[in-house]
């Protein structure tokens, strides 16, 4: 999963460095990027085999700029578009049409259809919804390099990222909740009393589901694949800034052969479209994935419309906590990728870094030098290793929040402003000498800034670390089993990685404390946030144990 | 054909759209009668190998008594060889040890997409080596097996440890790690399908395989053996080997580096499969053994409904199932009724060729079950059971029976006692609840059991009250993947299918670490 090709393409520099993996050979060495696309069943038992480097496919023309409806291509009810950038070049790359209140309610009306009693989707086999989410699966691996370049020219996140991160990522998720579908069971309960119980795990309903711009397609995977499992119908939101690959998704969904209305996809802007699935009174149960200050308005609409379910992943300002006794080199390594990944655009950034006094100045050295040699450029283009940042606002916001570093007092090793004049790229910045109540150790920054903060005891570094009112995730570099153990354990976030950061997986639940969000998506838990749990009672004449 | 009907509605995936998985009476393709048989050795370490004593025995096809093909018959020695390979390939470190649990389920995913794409030439093979009616083959045995294997694909990254909350200072955790090689031993009536109920579980919880298929069925076995190695399973990893039980089973079961061994099979050999357990290395065993099963007709069933799906209960695959009900027991009210509509339906059940569509009942398996049915039949005229209907030879060639129902029987007549494994079904008289219930549970065995009725109380009076893995109300041999299938007393040990039966491929090792400070 991400982490692989995180580290990989990264630390080699050269992308060429990355071996395909083919099925015969599918045991994950390290060092290696896995590839299980090509499954050309008459080479099953053949060595592993070097393929050529994925490359974009040029020249790519977007094809899909509705709201998919219905199973159904829809202009805006208010005729209304709007304008999708590449933020690598800021060139118009197409207008999509922008959903508001009046398309939500259309969607909500075709999910609430296709969900009736003794609809086609309510009648399905378990296992058929599991067949149609893998043969999901196999059509995003068949466009795979397409979605790829789409994913990369509308987020600006370099392509093969996009190509052995996310889309890899997306289709596991897909094949994993698959997997799911049939085996969502419920119990039958020895009750006290002439009775017979059962639970019967059902679907809640219409789902809205919003997702960020950070990782478009694979937020899209991470929503739809558990509802659709558990037999929900969706109405997903994309965000402004990146809908173009969601809704080559939706002609995938199509293709694969969901039956209408189960998913719809309106792309359209927060204060309208996200707040009408908010406050929507026939929507059951709302996902949102993003910043918690809007996460706070989801919650407040739930209270304010019909005690929709919600659930919430949201920002983290986590710690990455690293002893003395680590391995450096690798240490570094990782802190460094756990930042800098994705322009620094994820929730999971470790971007409070804590060293042990005995090391931090090598630490600080290696990581300051680290971030130098970061090549910046065309994220289409096989060697560079960080792209823009996503749109002008985050730019304008990041720069604001390294300007406060500077003036509170932080030191500033590297970067620290602007790359290449009239365009969003931001130099990567290291910060050192940070103080636990600088903005810049306090605040959710988004982009390629790291701060790097001294620390002397494991028990100081508890608290400290604790001392936000995030968390959502953490990491440990130790050798010493006792110190990961304790720091594990203390750490209050829904992950904690040990000598790995970023080590995410389909299989692994994903989600925060306090407020980071509320809820978990993936692994078998993400069920429990797409299913009602319904009690049947029968009374019967006589108990037989 | 109203039969092959309702197993066919059964099995229809209600999705348009998904096209390589619809399967309909008209869909069925028009089936080659000699399929070309492409594999007779011993498939071992992803490679075909002859016996080490050459030897070779002869497959036949049911319906004719012909010759299909020499097939390499494994010994002692082959087992050994194939359990080094299985070893090797689990050893610590080795490709299949070190893969993701994900890209196991991807094989078997893939290996299900190959069955599927080589449906109809699977199905082909199965009816000339087994005698089942080719439309149920392709439209029954083959689709169950794709979904059981896709079941299980789904499993194997989400067969989940705990961490304990255990006293003291400590964290404990519990992997679910697989036990290692396991032998497994299938029978005949239904090849390809017991194969997937095998193979699924225990490649989907990381163990390896060394099988031994039926000696009158080895065919399609191989074939899939193709098919494991085409999607590229490490080698090792499944090693198929024809052969008989006394020599090659036998071998297998003691064993001494084989860590689990799973039989479906008689009773009689599941007995000496534990005993060989016991006295070689204690391997875990799992029996999926024979059944008397009881079929309940309260009075205020559904009569057609019951009727139809008592005969369907009985006649499926010639008789030739562990689960068949072979005790119907009807309430009086009703007995006469539903035997005189039994009696017309076994009469208009279509006997002969199996590769003809119409064909309801094709030949049993072989000579020494052919015989043992007649001989059966011959015991229940000489015990006074009334024959209502068939009783005979069906045809001059082949293994063929006819539809047969004995009347009048009584619980302590040999045709109600033991198991049958044909095409010869007793209806037996109850009046009430109570002595159904304790009639239907006075056998040594356990496995399946059904009950029609109206009346909710009695459905659940009989549900729980019957001793047997599997009941079914208001229906009869409905299988899914994820639910579990095993026996009770003499019908077992151990759960297949569900999530039940990955317990049953899995030791859990309970790990426990020293903290320095507990943190709830």
């Amino acid at each position: 999963m991400p982490v692989i090709g995180v580290e990989n393409v990264q630390s080699a520099g050269a992308p060429s460095a990355c071996t395909v993996g083919k099925q015969g050979n599918m045991s994950s060495e390290p060092g290696n990027c896995q590839n299980h696309q090509d499954h050309d069943p008459d080479h099953g038992d053949a060595g592993p085999a070097k393929q050529t480097m994925p490359m974009p496919v040029p020249n790519l023309e977007v094809q899909y700029t509705k709201i998919f409806i219905d199973n159904e291509w829809h202009e805006s009810c208010s005729g209304r578009k709007m304008p999708v950038h590449n933020p690598a070049t800021g060139d118009l790359l197409c207008e999509v049409e922008e959903a508001d209140t009046e398309d939500v309610d259309k969607a909500v009306q075709s999910a609430r259809a296709a969900f009736q009693l003794g609809s086609p989707w309510r009648c399905m086999d378990a296992s058929d919804r599991g067949l149609l989410l893998n043969r999901l699966a196999d059509l995003v691996e068949r466009d795979r390099l397409r979605l790829a370049t789409l994913e990369a020219l509308d987020s600006g996140k370099i392509f093969l990222m996009a190509y052995f991160v996310d889309l890899m990522a997306t289709v596991k998720t897909l094949r994993y909740y698959g997997g799911w579908a049939d085996k969502i069971q419920g119990k039958t309960i020895p009750v006290d009393g002439e009775y017979f119980t059962y639970t019967r795990h059902e679907p809640i309903g219409v789902c809205g589901q919003i997702i960020p711009w950070n990782f478009p397609v694979m937020m899209f995977a991470w929503k739809v694949a558990p509802a659709l499992c558990c037999g929900n119908t969706v109405i997903i939101k994309p965000a402004e800034q990146t809908p173009l690959t969601a809704l080559h998704m939706a002609c995938l969904i199509k293709e694969a052969g969901f039956p209408p209305g189960v998913v719809n996809v309106l792309p359209g802007y927060g204060p309208t479209a996200g707040s009408a699935i908010a406050h929507h009174m026939d929507i059951d149960k709302i996902a949102f994935t993003g910043s918690t200050a809007v996460g706070k308005l989801i919650q407040k609409a739930a209270g304010d419309s019909n005690l929709k379910r919600v659930t919430l992943e949201l920002g983290g300002k986590n710690p990455n906590i690293v002893f003395a006794d680590c391995d450096l080199e690798y240490a570094v390594e990782q802190a460094h990728s756990g930042l800098f990944f994705n322009q620094g655009q994820c929730c999971l950034a470790g971007s409070r870094v804590f060293v042990e006094d005995s090391i931090y100045e090598e630490f600080v050295c290696r990581s300051a030098e680290k971030a130098r040699n970061k090549v910046l450029g065309n994220p289409l283009v096989p060697g560079v290793d960080q792209g823009p940042q996503i749109d002008q606002k985050q730019f304008d916001k990041i720069l604001e929040l390294i300007e406060s570093g500077k003036k509170e007092g932080a030191t500033l090793e590297c970067g620290g402003g602007p790359w290449n004049r009239n365009s969003l790229f931001i130099q990567p910045t290291v910060f050192s000498n940070v103080t636990d109540d600088m903005r810049i150790a306090r605040e959710e920054i988004f982009g390629p800034v790291q701060q790097i903060m001294r620390f002397r005891s494991v028990n100081e570094v508890i608290q400290r670390a604790n001392a936000t009112h995030y968390g959502l995730a953490a990491g440990v570099f130790t050798n010493d089993i006792d110190k990961a153990l304790t720091v594990s354990s203390a750490l209050q976030a829904g992950m904690v990685w040990v000598n790995c950061y970023n080590a995410m997986s389909t299989q692994c639940p994903f989600g925060g404390f306090k407020m980071s969000g509320n809820g978990r998506e993936l692994g078998e838990y993400a069920l429990q946030e797409y299913t009602e749990v319904k009690a049947v009672t029968i009374k019967i004449s006589q108990k037989n144990s | 054909r109203t039969m092959l009907r309702v197993v066919l509605s059964r099995t229809f995936p209600r999705i348009s759209g998904i096209s390589n998985c619809q399967y309909s009476a008209a869909a069925i393709p028009v089936p080659s009668a000699q399929p070309e048989v492409h594999y007779n050795k011993l498939f071992i370490n992803n490679e075909w190998q002859d016996a080490i004593s050459k030897r070779s025995f002869p497959t036949i096809n049911p319906a004719t008594g012909e010759v299909i093909c020499q097939v390499a018959e494994a010994d002692k020695a082959d087992v050994d060889k194939a359990v080094k390979a299985a070893r090797e390939a689990f050893r610590f470190g080795s490709p299949w040890r070190r893969m993701d649990a994900s890209d196991r389920g991807l094989l078997l995913s893939r290996l299900a997409d190959a069955i599927e794409r080589d449906t109809a030439y699977l199905a082909e093979l199965e009816t000339l080596d087994n005698g089942k009616p080719y439309a149920v083959s392709y439209s029954v045995d083959v689709p169950m097996v794709v979904k059981c294997l896709r079941y299980c694909a789904g499993w194997a990254d989400k067969w989940e440890g705990k961490t304990i909350p255990i006293d003291g200072d400590f964290f404990c955790y519990t992997r679910h790690e697989p036990i290692g090689v396991c032998g497994q031993i299938i029978p005949w009536n239904f090849p390809l399908l017991m194969q997937a109920w095998k193979l699924g579980p225990a490649l989907a919880t990381g163990n390896t395989v060394v099988m031994k298929v039926a000696e009158q069925t080895p065919l399609t076995a191989l074939y899939v053996a193709s098919l494991i190695k085409e999607v590229g399973f490490p080698p090792g990893v499944v090693n198929i080997l024809p052969g008989m039980g006394p020599s090659a089973g036998s071998a297998i079961a003691s064993h001494m580096d084989v860590d689990k061994v799973a039989f479906t099979g008689s009773t009689e050999v599941g007995h000496l499969i534990q005993q060989a357990s016991g006295s070689s290395n204690l391997k875990k065993v799992t029996l999926e053994l024979g059944g008397k099963s009881p079929n309940i007709i309260m009075s205020d069933a559904n009569m057609a409904e019951a009727v139809e799906q008592s005969h369907f209960a009985l006649f499926f695959n010639q008789g030739q199932c562990c689960c068949a009900g072979s005790r119907t027991y009807v309430q009086d009210t009703i007995y006469d009724e539903f035997m005189e509509r039994s009696v017309e339906r076994a009469k208009s059940r279509v006997v002969g060729d199996p590769f003809n569509m119409k064909t309801e009942q094709g030949p049993q398996v072989d000579e020494e079950q052919f015989k043992k049915i007649l001989g059966y039949i011959s015991s229940g005229k000489r015990e006074g059971a009334k024959l209502m209907c068939g009783g005979g030879v069906a045809a001059d060639r082949g293994y063929f029976i006819q539809p047969t129902i004995f009347g009048d029987v009584q619980d302590g007549m040999t045709i109600a006692r033991e198991e049958i494994f044909g095409p010869v079904m007793q209806i037996l008289k109850f009046k009430t609840l109570e002595e159904v219930v304790e009639r239907a549970n006075d056998t040594k065995y356990g496995l399946a059991a059904a009950v029609f009725t109206k009346d909710i109380d009695k459905a659940h009076y009989i549900s729980s009250g019957i001793r047997a893995g599997t009941v079914w109300i208001n229906c009869y041999n409905v299988f899914g993947a994820q639910a579990p299938f095993g026996g009770y007393k003499y019908s077992g040990n151990g759960r297949e299918l569900g999530e039940y039966g990955l317990d049953n491929y899995t030791e859990v090792k309970t790990v426990t670490i020293k903290v320095p400070q507990k943190n709830s």
